[in-house]
């Protein structure tokens, strides 16, 4: 039987009662005590494969989560470690990387959309239907005001310079793609990611 | 990264300059120290600070920040006059033999072709003397003056020992014995990696930093072959990703160009693309540009991308000016040009310089999107946070909108990492609250726009309009979806025309991107990405860790573009025979039918040594560069250029102190401090406990580092009564910063040109959102100037005061 490290740690951890604290002759006390002990919490997680968010080593992580994916059981993400079959981090993560968890759950991540009035002092909660409605109306005036499509020589040129984007270079591949399918579709130049930072 | 970070394990000597590999990228670190100490390897350090790099270095020497160019030029210097090169390398595979045109001059710190009043190269002088066909002229001999390698003797003479050390600060001795540990790699089989970060990119001179150092890697014959390579250690997880896919003002995926003004169809557009080879036989790779363009065109517009209408060509933006940069867009929101801008995923009223001038752009615009994980500070920039964010909100006229997005905990897709790998990563959970993915924002974006200008017309809704968006759930695409997409397949059964049988049934996903066409017939959102989704299934799913010979190439762990291949210009790893120059690590060699090895050769498989086709497939000569033509913007060959805020002239040329070409709006050079008022070099860093402007939100990174400090020399700090933990005031012309001073051995003053020459150091890390105490951020302090081919900010050099004050109040 081939098992990697991280299977052999879940396997005995499973086991853990039954065979290896016997095996080292702790007899029936041990036994009790063993039962005693709180289950290993992970034996019972969902373990789902990832990549570390931070810089572009891009360690192998395995993230932890309470809840069988069924249908009605929310994930709750509860831990998060190396991956030790990753070919560069072999399990290790550095002092960002073993943080993930805290970055995950932190107090400052937003779960709401949230606007500001011209000259308004705070944010106030809004929908996402009236978030992107007056988004997508902001832009849309905006770009039938300013749209350049012919330059002083004639020329086609149907470029957007009045507003801008900066991409996110956390964000995958995908979600990439599909960015600049908008923002190109649309004329827009004033456009970068942190390729220049 | 040309290689891998598990090759650089076979390095026998690894140079960390412009880069801080062991605090910012420490587990990809460890393969130096496996390096170490299974291969025997010798680490070498260049940097302004001791780093903790440096501290398990085998070598340290200090440079003055900003100074790289002439160092490296000192070495190349030293390389050619102790002939300490791989000649039959340098011969065989690089330019140093070609013969550069009569026109082409170097004098006083600039080359021919410039313009006074633009700024500006015409740079027409800046290439090879063609013979009748159209081909560079060549001197095997070496003895025709006007070769490239001749040409580079005679630019790089100036830079003896003790100029280096008269600019750069770092003691003579030290840099020849850098120097040597160098040389000693210049043997057929012995390999030196370079491992570089920001500190090369954030100067006015960051591109020509890299590409001094490439050309020391290929005078000693270190590019192609295991153990070395030229290793950009990147910052973000997927920046990679995002500058493969284009995500750039004058980029188009798969580093296709975007079209230009004077580019008025898609013919003119392609007549600079030809790339017809310079050398007989060569393969000239860009030459299938078509090919990746027009499969591009029909990813993105499907059956309204046609040859009737040049493939849509004028769908496409065209560009006035080279860039819409950053700090070009920040520029126009200062001039009030600018109504709305979206920042996904990044925080600039942090991340770039002169934070005054950003916070006066946002301030000017109608509106401002984020769409974020976290609270970031750009989307409160309207919020007073007292010095750290003064802001006087009833003047701020600006709408914003705070869009929280998914994390990468909770979400499916790609990431590109250093080395090249797509490697793809699950979803754990959903995300807080009513948070969205990207996909569904950007989507709930376009879908909006969308309806709105089939309802009420506007300004040229045709690419809008027929964008392609077959997806089967078009409200959040998914990302398998997407990922074939820029994979590509077939749109009509593809015939092989020597058999005229079909090869690819129509529908199919494409194997790679050989299989791309230029007569509509093929899709592809991202040539370079072509292979990872296949029939065979998602490729970058794998996770097969299997190592031949362990040699650190994982063949089938993930997917790495282009076409798997891991080390890039692999073909170069070999002698022009075919034969490994090192045969205890060889990647392919000739077996007399074809390429085999350990990785994908990166040249024709089955093309025979004897042909001579050149390693460097993409550069229409074959060759890699010493003389980079006219690829650069501030000259084929590099040269020393002051920052732009610098403590001391260009002693090489007074007149030309700063890169020439350096674009600086009026307002920016405005704000620029002079040595006397600002007597100090100052450098950004990164501190291993924080990433960015993200972890001083979780609550471990903000306990271990929690409040903005400087790092400051014993000297320095004596002399200005500053004590261990003391408050300082540090100031630049742009603005100032009070923290705490961390005094330390780490920096020590250095002699500039007879000169003693303080640095301090300035990490980068908070601002007034978060877990961690407020602070100013460093971009505080930062010049509003970028490299001149790039334009990335000068973060790493610029100059500052720095004066011992008191603890705020209520601090």
């Amino acid at each position: 039987m081939a098992l990697t490290r991280r299977e052999f740690i879940k396997f005995t951890g499973l086991g853990l009662a039954a065979s290896s604290l016997g095996m080292l002759g702790f007899g029936a006390a041990g036994e009790a005590q063993a039962a005693a002990v709180r289950p290993f919490k992970l034996t019972h997680a969902t373990e789902t494969r990832n990549t570390c968010t931070y810089c572009s080593v891009a360690c192998g992580i395995l993230i932890y989560s309470m809840g069988d994916r069924a249908k009605n059981a929310l994930s709750n993400i509860i831990h998060i470690e190396g991956d030790p079959d990753h070919p560069v981090n072999r399990g290790t993560l550095c002092p960002k990387g073993s943080a993930l968890l805290d970055v995950v759950h932190a107090p400052t991540r937003l779960k709401a959309p949230r606007y500001r009035k011209p000259g308004g002092t705070e944010f106030e909660e809004v929908s996402w239907d009236f978030a992107l409605d007056r988004i997508a109306r902001l832009m849309k005036d905006d770009r039938d005001k300013n749209f350049i499509a012919k330059n002083a020589a004639g020329t086609t040129v149907n470029r957007w310079t009045s507003v801008g984007m900066l991409a996110a270079s956390a964000s995958s591949s995908e979600t990439s793609y599909l960015t600049w399918k908008v923002v190109r579709s649309l004329g827009m130049v004033v456009f970068d990611n942190q390729a220049r930072v | 990264m040309t290689n891998t970070w598990q090759d650089i394990k076979n390095a026998n000597v690894v140079v960390v300059m412009g880069g801080n590999a062991a605090e910012a990228h420490p587990c990809g670190f460890k393969w130096v120290i496996e390096a170490k100490i299974e291969n025997g390897a010798k680490l070498v350090v260049v940097d302004p600070r001791f780093t903790r790099t440096a501290s398990v270095a085998d070598y340290y020497a200090p440079i003055r920040p900003g100074t790289d160019i002439a160092f490296l030029n000192g070495v190349i210097r030293y390389l050619l006059e102790k002939d300490a090169i791989q000649h039959e390398y340098v011969r065989a595979y690089t330019n140093a033999g070609l013969i550069v045109k009569d026109g082409f001059d170097f004098k006083d710190g600039l080359f021919s072709g410039y313009n006074e009043e633009t700024h500006t190269y015409d740079k027409s002088s800046w290439d090879y003397e063609l013979d009748e066909q159209g081909y560079a002229k060549s001197d095997d001999t070496w003895q025709n003056p006007r070769c490239v390698i001749n040409l580079l003797k005679q630019h790089v003479s100036r830079y003896t020992p003790e100029m280096v050390s008269r600019i750069c600060g770092t003691p003579q001795d030290k840099f020849l014995h850098v120097c040597e540990l160098f040389a000693s790699t210049a043997a057929p089989d012995k390999a030196m990696t370079s491992l570089f970060a920001l500190g090369w990119t954030q100067h006015s001179v960051g591109a020509q930093n890299i590409r001094t150092m490439a050309m020391v890697q290929l005078l000693l014959g270190n590019i192609g072959v295991a153990g070395g390579g030229m290793n950009a250690l990147r910052g973000h997880s997927n920046i990679q990703g995002l500058t493969d896919v284009g995500l750039l003002s004058n980029l188009m995926p798969g580093y296709m160009n975007l079209p230009n003004d004077k580019e008025t169809s898609l013919d003119v557009y392609m007549k600079t693309k030809q790339y017809k080879p310079l050398r007989p036989g060569q393969t000239s790779y860009w030459q299938n540009y078509r090919k990746f363009f027009v499969s591009f065109q029909k990813a993105m517009y499907g059956d309204a991308a046609k040859q009737e209408n040049d493939w849509a060509y004028d769908w496409l933006p065209k560009l006035d000016i080279p860039l819409y940069d950053i700090i070009k867009a920040f520029e126009m929101m200062n001039n009030g040009q600018m109504t709305g801008y979206i920042c996904q995923g990044f925080n600039p009223l942090q991340a770039f310089p002169d934070r005054g001038k950003i916070r006066r752009g946002l301030s000017k615009l109608k509106f401002l999107v984020t769409m974020d994980p976290l609270d970031t500070e750009t989307s409160r920039f309207w919020q007073d946070f007292g010095p750290q964010n003064p802001a006087h909100s009833a003047d701020i006229q600006t709408e914003v909108f705070q869009l929280p997005t998914t994390c990468f905990a909770e979400e499916n897709g790609s990431l590109v990492n250093s080395a090249r790998w797509l490697q793809w990563h699950w979803k754990a959970a959903e995300g807080p609250g009513i948070a969205k993915s990207d996909i569904w924002i950007m989507s709930g974006i376009f879908h909006r726009l969308r309806e709105l200008y089939r309802k009420e017309g506007g300004a040229f809704p045709d690419p809008l309009l027929n964008v392609t968006w077959k997806y089967t759930d078009p409200i959040s695409p998914d990302p398998e979806e997407l990922a074939k997409e820029m994979n590509g397949r077939a749109l009509a059964d593809l015939t092989d025309p020597a058999t005229n049988t079909v090869t690819t049934k129509a529908g199919t996903l494409l194997d790679g991107f050989a299989q791309l066409r230029d007569d509509g017939t093929t899709a592809s959102g991202c040539w370079i990405f072509s292979g990872c989704f296949t029939e065979k299934g998602n490729q970058m799913a794998r996770r097969d860790a299997t190592d031949p010979r362990e040699q650190g190439i994982a063949p089938n762990w993930a997917w790495a573009w282009p076409a798997n291949r891991r080390i890039l210009y692999n073909r170069a790893s070999a002698d022009p025979d075919g034969k490994p120059w090192n045969p205890a690590k060889p990647i392919i060699s000739w077996n007399g039918a074809r390429w085999v090895g350990i990785d994908v050769p990166d040249y024709g498989p089955t093309v025979k040594p004897s042909d001579g086709v050149g390693p460097f497939i993409m550069n229409a000569e074959g060759m890699g560069r010493l003389f980079a033509r006219d690829q650069m913007g501030d000259g084929p060959f590099p040269e020393h250029y002051e920052p732009l805020e610098s403590p001391v002239e260009n002693v090489l040329h007074p007149k030309v102190s700063s890169n020439p070409v350096a674009r600086v709006f009026a307002d920016d050079r405005a704000a620029f401090g002079s040595p006397k008022q600002f007597p100090y070099v100052a450098t950004t860093y990164r501190l291993t406990e924080h990433f960015h402007y993200w972890t001083k939100h979780a609550l471990i990174n903000a306990i271990l580092q929690p409040e903005e400090f400087i790092e400051i020399g014993e000297v320095l700090a004596k002399e200005k009564g500053i004590e261990q933990g003391g408050w300082v005031k540090v100031s630049s012309k742009r603005g100032e910063v009070i923290c705490k001073a961390y005094v330390t051995k780490r920096i020590k003053p250095m002699q500039v040109d007879g000169k003693p020459t303080h640095v301090i150091g300035v990490p980068i890390h908070w601002g007034f959102t978060g877990q961690a105490r407020k602070g100013y951020g460093a971009n505080t302090l930062t010049p509003s100037v970028g490299d001149a081919n790039t334009q990335t900010p000068e973060f790493k050099a610029f100059l500052v005061n720095v004066e011992k004050t008191s603890a705020p109040v209520a601090a």
